[in-house]
């Protein structure tokens, strides 16, 4: 791996040929911490387009969590323009905001999160519930989602009644019943064990191989390897951003 | 999109909100169930209250309507100042009560008085054949029933012509018809009085305060002649037994004279009833030395119920607003922590696509099932105290239709004023920080 940590936060990469889905410009994030003034991001300038697979890796309290909110339109940047397919969302009203969250994004946690008190395939329902979509539909979907990563059996299951592994895969179906332009990902296998890791990683990989967007954050240097573009934080900016070649 | 479409989207929307809501609170039965309790209490209490309240002053109210809210009744009431009075006048005739000149004078002076139903009663045994009753002999006129509001419930009244004439005609209650004809069809029989005759035409309704009275003290020992009445005519009466008359008790005679022992005059206007019983007053005391007579104005007597009534309600209403407010704050206590609780719940959701107001919809449905449904449970409770207050302490209760329709919306309300609060603490969560809520 050349240049590893020494490319600049504006270190050109390859872009494939079309119009980026991501675009982030001289985006900064700051916390008012009592007299201080926190930048958990600086000048940060990204491109991301449709295919992409990017894993984005630093030291802990960099800013990767930070830079994925705003990615998600879960939260927006203190300075900076920010464009989701072509649309500047940086300062739009939180209705419109939770519009585009439910339509475009799909999100995977480390926590897994999903609601307990309902079942698995109402759990991946819940995107779409929140798009009016009428029950018989979304029930189908759901339904089709959770064979898809293996659950097919577990329908009416609970989340409680799952194992970590299975619970993730139920946020991963959860993440792409909206058919969203991206799917962010934090830490997504950070609570489980290598084995479930890797099935999860593998679900990833047939998503990129079906044209899929994917940005995660992983502490795990292996990983890594396995997407084609690396992203590095430090220190809230970004140190290192290329596509590695050849492309998997 | 029109506006139909619109509506059935909201209205599925509705349905799977109100599925999830009890989801949520199924998860937590007990808590839920403990939850909608004060609701319960609250809701409860107000209609049970109502109905028996309502029940209580009902009786009263009935009582006094069948007097006649238009009425005014005097009644003889025998001097009470009698103690060194009465010793010198043990075989004197006793001479008390309404008289013709009182009577007259109200018919002629008082404004608004339309009629008057004078009555006298003779008290002595009734009998059929050898069947014989403790009973009164009530003179009075052919309009009684029409002015009391007293049905017959057989035969006929005792007519104008017949009280002119003088007939010995007689109307029988239904409690001396029942006595002395435990048989027998009572009409065109003959009763008898001392040395006379009177043929039966008709059978009326007991008076129902009377009817009320006997029931309630069953076993009671009470006069056994109330409400064994034979109505005849006044004339009739007068005819017959004259105008003095003798008793003979614990071993002296007693005399009495007493013209009329009882009078009804009727009002024509109900706003004429409170000064023409003014007016009757003056009268009755400028001609009477002492207090030998009792008046009674239902209508008076009808309003100050109404106010008592009111009174009651009142309070009845403040205590149901703390009990309703005390069940709402509990339930607005135990939404704010499940909204604590939930907090990472409500973080997913909003990454999930849910907007604010989802949010608020959410939770406020929860409440409102919460408080509607300890609503519905205490309007079943409500209902079924004052029934079993009936059944096991004989006491009429009314449950008004709007009583449990308006507990139950007052209890949503309740769900909907006190849920507002902790659903829009809900939804102003910052997601980042809800997602990272632990
Ligand atoms: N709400 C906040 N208020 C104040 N400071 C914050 C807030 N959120 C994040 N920070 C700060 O911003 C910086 C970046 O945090 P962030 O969570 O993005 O780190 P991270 O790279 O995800 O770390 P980790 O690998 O441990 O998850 C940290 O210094 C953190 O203290
Ligand atoms: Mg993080």
């Amino acid at each position: 791996m050349p240049d590893r940590g020494l490319a600049s936060s504006t270190a050109a990469v390859s872009p494939p040929q079309s119009d980026p889905v991501i675009e982030l410009r001289g985006v900064e994030k700051h916390y008012q911490m009592g007299p201080t003034l926190v930048k958990a991001l600086r000048r940060i300038d990204l491109k991301i387009f449709p295919g992409d697979y990017i894993s984005i890796l630093g030291p802990s309290g960099c800013g990767k969590s930070t830079m994925l909110n705003i990615l998600g339109c879960l939260d927006q940047p203190s300075i900076g323009d920010y464009f989701l397919d072509g649309v500047d969302v940086s300062e739009l009203p939180d209705d419109e905001l939770s519009q585009v969250r439910g339509k475009k994004l799909g999100f995977i946690f480390q926590s897994y999160n999903l609601i307990q008190q309902l079942s698995v395939v109402e759990n991946i329902e819940v995107p779409l519930y929140y798009q009016g979509m009428p029950e018989k539909e979304s029930r189908e979907i759901a339904a089709e989602l959770a064979k898809k990563v293996g659950l097919g059996e577990r329908l009416d299951h609970r989340p409680t009644e799952l194992s970590g592994g299975q619970q993730q895969r139920v946020a991963i179906a959860r993440a792409l019943s909206n058919d969203p332009s991206v799917i962010l990902a934090d830490e997504a296998t950070g609570n489980l064990d290598s084995k479930s890791g890797s099935d999860i990683l593998e679900i990833f990989d047939e998503l990129n191989e079906d044209g899929k967007t994917l940005i995660m954050i992983t502490h795990d240097e292996g990983m890594a390897d396995r997407t084609p573009r690396v992203i590095r934080l430090k220190d809230g900016e970004i140190a290192f951003d290329t596509y590695r070649d050849p492309p998997q | 999109m029109n506006l139909s479409a619109i509506r059935e989207l909201s209205l599925f929307r509705l349905k799977r909100a109100i599925t999830l809501g009890i989801k949520s609170l199924w998860m937590h039965k007990l808590r839920s169930f403990l939850t909608a309790l004060g609701i319960v209490f609250g809701v409860a209490s107000v209609i049970a209250m109502l109905a028996i309240g309502e029940g209580a002053s009902y009786e009263a109210q009935q009582q006094i309507k069948d007097l006649g809210s238009q009425n005014i009744i005097l009644e003889s009431v025998k001097p009470t100042n009698t103690t060194t009075a009465g010793e010198q006048e043990r075989s004197l005739i006793l001479e008390y009560g309404l008289t013709y000149r009182d009577i007259a004078q109200i018919q002629a002076t008082v404004p608004g008085v339309e009629v008057t139903i004078p009555s006298r009663k003779v008290k002595d045994f009734l009998w059929n054949v050898s069947n014989s009753v403790d009973g009164v002999a009530l003179g009075t006129v052919s309009w009684f029933p029409t002015m009391k509001n007293r049905e017959l419930v057989r035969g006929r009244f005792f007519t104008e012509m017949e009280m002119k004439g003088r007939s010995p005609v007689c109307v029988l209650t239904e409690s001396l018809a029942r006595n002395l004809f435990p048989l027998d069809e009572p009409i065109g029989q003959t009763v008898r009085m001392k040395n006379s005759y009177f043929r039966v035409v008709g059978v009326i309704e007991d008076d129902s305060a009377i009817a009320a009275a006997a029931e309630s003290e069953l076993e009671g020992g009470g006069d056994s002649s109330e409400g064994m009445e034979m109505m005849i005519p006044i004339s009739t009466l007068e005819d017959h037994f004259g105008e003095v008359l003798f008793k003979y008790r614990s071993g002296s005679f007693e005399a009495e004279k007493v013209e009329f022992h009882e009078v009804t005059a009727r009002i024509e206007q109900p706003e004429q009833v409170m000064p023409a019983a003014l007016a009757i007053q003056h009268i009755l005391e400028t001609n009477h030395d002492e207090v030998d007579y009792k008046m009674t104005v239902p209508l008076d007597l009808l309003q100050r119920a109404e106010r008592t009534k009111q009174i009651f309600n009142i309070v009845l209403g403040s205590i149901a607003a703390i009990s309703l407010l005390v069940g709402g704050i509990g339930i607005m206590n135990i939404m704010l922590a499940t909204v604590t609780e939930r907090t990472r719940e409500i973080g997913i959701r909003r990454a999930l696509g849910a907007k604010k107001k989802d949010i608020v919809f959410q939770f406020l449905i929860e409440t409102v099932i919460l408080s509607g449904a300890g609503g519905l449970l205490g309007v079943g409770v409500g209902i079924a105290i004052p029934l079993a207050v009936t059944h096991f302490a004989d006491m009429v209760t009314v449950i008004q239709f709007w009583a449990p329709t308006i507990a139950f919306t007052i209890s949503v309300m309740i769900g909907i004023l006190f849920g507002i609060y902790p659903a829009v603490r809900a939804a102003d969560m910052n997601p980042v920080e809800a997602l990272r809520h632990e």
